[in-house]
């Protein structure tokens, strides 16, 4: 089975590229299935159901996403080889713009949409950085000169990846997705896998559901910002 | 030069001579927040200095950032060369939507201009897309296309992949909070134009040439009426963009000096490919490809009686702009206003 990381900012298209895609793919009907990563709730079942593509949605509710994501990979590829899948696709919303799902070795789409402002790419972090494809969307409601400056600051982040312009409306440009998704390597299991960059810091009283606000209320990993004291 | 050269050079060379030679550093600095470290020394020497906690956050060591420094200087001195060289597309027919063949072969070679009509939803937009993929009879109509005369393999699809080719939309929008001049020599800079500033203000001058009313280079993108960004946008494909193939979907209706737009973009040696339904815009192109059902059902080459009849077609064409110029000053719309149409037409239609 193919596992493929698509991962991108609320409401940039994930889910609209993922459904463009599959239409693309050239495999048996149901041997394509979606796991989505979300935190509080999502409505993006309804649409993978509506084109009969199995998937399963995972609520991260209050454990940070990016951490839910890693306790649970392994079982959604498991989930995924009992379906039978040929490909199976996460998708997960880089809440915190820290968010990155990638994996060493599996193929992995940071999804972000040009009206997101032309510093966007700037301040998304490894879901962008240490991405191997980065899918733009909303071009078409774009002129030509901004894409290509979207496109040339994400360049300037993540010089390696290939950028792929997709318009999530028609589908023109997920023909190309497609193609790389066929060709990506198989894997088993992601036993002993690599994730491209360490989660979030975590673990302070906070985490464990404190409210109090002061000093002997703070437990465990803290961060002090510096002020000026002039 | 390859990384091995670039490590060298960073590994030797003070950072303020780097930022000299490669103003783009100076953005990879300010990226990953070192963008105050000492620019008298070298990079491996100010490294020294740095919280490696910092670095950590963005998953580097004092060591890979200087790798990751060097393979970004080497992706953006190949930026520029990718799309050269190309002196033309062929489109080879695939099928139409019920599956009958389509027996064309096209060429286009830079500054020549093909139209492509057709009924709404007659499949113009999947043709302009198969160029887009490069396709290689594997989209739905299963056409294959080829540049210069050769299928391209996948590692030139890929590597082309959205860069190929310019699309001028009627959603020409911006969503930037900039001004013309800005924009334009952000855009130029990404570009890597060696002066963006003069850049900008030749594409300016341009796009000032193609619309209806002037617009300042002070004036914020966004504020711009529909006609004149859509010229700001052709000035800009026409002198800066490096897409060789421009594919343009109905700009009839955009307010902009139709015919000096196509002229100015077919001076500038590009490939153009134009959906239209103007028969000022159609007959000015070289050849028509006819869409029906999803396929091209034939090629037309404008024939000299239809160049001809483009003066006449020209004429009503400045009746009707010179009646929506009167109406935009708010005059009343008089019969003698609209004499030639009278005179010319009316008995022989």
């Amino acid at each position: 089975m193919k596992l493929i990381t698509v991962a991108g900012p609320p409401s940039s298209g994930k889910t609209s590229v993922i459904l463009k895609t599959i239409a693309h793919l050239k495999v048996p009907e149901n041997s394509v299935g979606v796991v989505k990563f979300d935190s509080l709730t999502s409505f993006d079942h309804l649409r993978y159901d509506e084109q009969g593509i199995p998937n399963q949605t995972g609520f991260a509710g209050k454990i940070c996403p990016d951490h839910f994501f890693v306790s649970n990979i392994e079982d959604a590829v498991q989930w995924g080889r009992r379906k039978g899948l040929s490909i199976l696709v996460t998708e997960s919303a880089g809440l915190c713009n820290r968010c990155s799902p990638h994996i060493n070795g599996i193929l992995s789409v940071c999804v972000i949409d040009n009206l997101s402002g032309v510093n966007t790419p700037r301040k998304i972090g490894p879901m962008l950085k240490y991405a191997d494809i980065i899918v733009v969307t909303k071009g078409d409601i774009v002129s030509q000169a901004e894409r290509e400056v979207f496109a040339f600051n994400i360049k300037e982040v993540n010089a390696n990846a290939q950028i792929l312009f997709i318009n999530g409306i028609t589908g023109q440009g997920a023909f190309l997705l497609a193609k790389y998704w066929q060709d990506t390597l198989d894997i088993d299991t992601l036993k002993d896998r690599k994730l491209r960059f360490t989660m979030p810091a975590a673990i302070c009283s906070y985490c464990t559901g404190e409210t109090m606000i002061g000093d002997t209320y703070q437990m465990g990993m803290l961060k002090r910002m510096e002020f000026d004291n002039e | 030069m390859n990384t091995d050269a670039y490590f060298t050079e960073v590994s030797t060379t003070k950072i303020c001579e780097l930022l000299k030679r490669y103003p783009l550093a100076s953005d990879y600095l300010a990226n990953i927040r070192l963008g105050k470290i000492n620019h008298d020394l070298t990079l491996p020497e100010a490294l020294l200095d740095v919280d490696e906690d910092i670095l950590e956050e963005f998953g580097l060591t004092r060591d890979s950032v200087v790798l990751h420094f060097c393979s970004f200087l080497l992706a953006f001195s190949q930026n520029t060369e990718l799309n050269g060289g190309i002196s033309s597309i062929t489109i080879l027919g695939g099928q139409d939507k019920s599956g009958k063949p389509e027996q064309i072969e096209i060429t286009v070679v830079p500054g020549e201009i093909v139209s492509i009509v057709g009924p709404t939803g007659s499949g113009k937009s999947r043709l302009l897309e198969d160029i887009e993929c490069l396709a290689q009879r594997d989209t739905p109509t299963g056409r294959q296309v080829l540049l210069n005369g050769a299928a391209p393999d996948d590692e030139r699809r890929f590597a082309t992949g959205g860069k190929l080719v310019a699309q001028l939309s009627q959603n020409m929008n911006f969503v930037m909070d900039l001004t013309v001049r800005e924009f334009l020599e952000m855009h130029a800079k990404s570009r890597m134009t060696t002066d963006p500033a003069e850049t900008a203000e030749r594409c300016f001058v341009c796009a000032n040439t193609l619309a209806g009313e002037k617009f300042t280079p002070e004036t914020k993108v966004t504020q711009l009426s529909g006609g004149q960004s859509r010229a700001l946008m052709i000035a800009d494909t026409a002198l800066m963009s490096a897409s060789p193939i421009i594919l343009i979907d109905e700009i009839e209706n955009a307010g902009i000096d139709r015919r000096e737009a196509i002229k100015l973009l077919a001076n500038h040696e590009k490939i153009i490919l134009m959906s239209t339904h103007d028969p000022l815009l159609a007959l000015r192109a070289d050849k028509r490809i006819v869409i029906k059902n999803g396929g091209i059902a034939k090629i037309l080459v404008t024939t000299e009686t239809e160049r001809q009849s483009l003066n006449h077609i020209q004429q009503m064409d400045e009746i009707l702009q010179n009646l929506r110029n009167h109406l935009r000053k708010g005059d009343t719309i008089t019969m003698e206003m609209i004499p030639k149409m009278e005179d010319n037409y009316v008995g022989t239609l």
